[in-house]
């Protein structure tokens, strides 16, 4: 029952779809103050979305339209999923998983938006996902180890334990890698090579019209949610009241929406050599040394 | 109209997505248009927003008088555009060719090649008439999308 109330209402879909939509509107509105612009309206992405669904798509010539629709639900799908396992109440149940299957749910919207650039097969798709390919490589180096880092710290891989507030100066270091790797994951500046408007079109999503795209457009929102939320469980402390963990979740997160929004604003993109090498010199640099530390702290007891 | 009808026509009048083509123009219009987007005049607040693919587009805002050479990408381009859509002529030039009315590398005006929904003249038009002019054309987007689901269903 309890798993039932994380996967339908909070935080699943009945708070994870209008939360993903407030969050795009969110990354919208904090480019437009950076601009000296009012922006767009709050409702926004619920408006693009709704308009995106009633589009006439006319099937197209050797493209595959079942699987040009199948990626886009199942980083959907999975993003659900991911957000349901997500122990926003430490003592409230839900659904029992570890760290492994969360990780490998956050991943899915980064594989199905490559497969989904190979499907369209045009140019733009192809380099679109060439580059989300070796962006993903790139980042999930420092994302990885940075959950291993917590995981040490902590001791444990179960989320229940995984998550909360800790003193140990490894498990922040790990949330900072964590939160060094979400503007990577969520295609933003300066990491938003693999869909770099201006230059490569939509990269994948150039191909995509009507419904599917709409899916995209709130896969995105999703991931917005899942990623900001994993970052969020990791810093509130486990005691309290039901409401003040809800309360902490939705403050933190739509603070790191504000933080990420702002800097993807303020930067331009790095090509995709600066990018992979800001991941692998400088950030792996910090993620293997933190990894490593706690690892020699556990085996010292 | 029932309430999904109008959810609908409300979301398209309020999200139209643009792709820019510009068939022979002399930038003057270009450069006008490029204008709207910018912090001055902000047309994001209306949901107005530029799209690097026709397939993404709701409305396609076309500049010059349609040379010989962009006919076929002016054709294309419409018909990647899915329904229901909507065409902006910015600046004289695709109203009536302007001074290249003659030429024989000119092939429009663009009414000759596709149905045009707002004609937004000038020389170059303003950024404010070509506000006002996508706006209309949003109107008429999303009257047209509840008339052919209206005619949909009556063949039905």
């Amino acid at each position: 029952m309890s798993g039932l109330i994380h996967l339908l209402l909070f935080p699943g879909i009945l708070f994870a779809i209008p939360a993903g939509w407030f969050y795009v509107w969110g990354e919208h509105k904090a480019a437009a103050v950076m601009q000296s612009r009012i922006g767009p309206p709050p409702l926004q992405p619920f408006y693009d979305f709704v308009k995106l669904t009633g589009k006439r798509t006319p099937p197209r010539h050797g493209i595959d339209a079942d699987l040009l629709r199948l990626w886009p639900a199942l980083s959907v799908l999975s993003m659900i999923g991911a957000l349901a396992l997500l122990p926003v109440f430490p003592r409230g149940g839900g659904f029992a998983g570890d760290v492994v299957l969360l990780v490998a749910l956050l991943e899915m919207p980064s594989i199905c938006f490559i497969l989904a650039g190979f499907t369209t097969g045009s140019m733009f798709g192809e380099i679109g996902a060439i580059r989300e390919a070796v962006l993903s490589v790139a980042n999930n180096l420092v994302f990885l180890l940075s959950i291993v880092t917590i995981a040490v710290t902590g001791k444990t891989f179960r989320l229940s334990e995984f998550a909360g507030f800790s003193s140990n100066p490894g498990h922040w270091i790990g949330v900072f890698g964590i939160l060094l790797c979400i503007p990577a994951k969520l295609r933003l500046n300066p990491f938003s090579a693999p869909s770099a408007e201006q230059e490569i079109y939509s990269g994948p999503l150039t191909e995509y019209a009507g419904a599917p795209l709409g899916l995209w457009k709130l896969a995105h929102g999703l991931e917005w949610v899942a990623l900001t939320g994993f970052v969020s469980i990791l810093t509130i402390p486990t005691a309290g009241p039901w409401w003040f963990h809800v309360a902490a979740f939705l403050v933190l997160s739509f603070a790191q929406v504000l933080l990420l929004s702002t800097i993807s604003a303020a930067t331009a993109r790095y090509t995709l050599q600066s990018a992979i090498q800001f991941y692998w010199r400088w950030a792996a640099i910090l993620a293997v040394l933190a990894a490593a530390s706690a690892v020699y702290m556990r085996l010292r007891g | 109209m029932n309430l999904m009808k109008r959810l609908m026509h409300r979301c398209r009048r309020k999200s139209p997505w643009l792709f820019h083509l510009n068939t022979g123009s002399c930038n003057g219009c270009d450069i006008e248009f490029i204008t709207c987007l910018s912090p001055r005049y902000d047309v994001e607040q209306l949901g107005i927003h530029l799209e690097g693919s026709p397939r993404h587009a709701d409305i396609i805002c076309i500049t010059g008088p349609v040379t010989r050479n962009t006919l076929e990408a002016v054709k294309a381009t419409y018909a990647q555009v899915c329904e229901p859509k909507a065409v902006v002529a910015l600046g004289s030039c695709p109203a009536s060719c302007n001074v290249f009315a003659g030429s024989p590398v000119i092939e429009g005006p663009l009414a000759k090649h596709i149905p045009v929904d707002v004609y937004v003249p000038g020389c170059p038009p303003h950024p404010d008439a070509i506000i006002e002019g996508i706006a209309r054309a949003a109107q008429i987007l999303a009257n047209r999308g509840v008339a052919a689901r209206e005619k949909e269903a009556q063949s039905k």
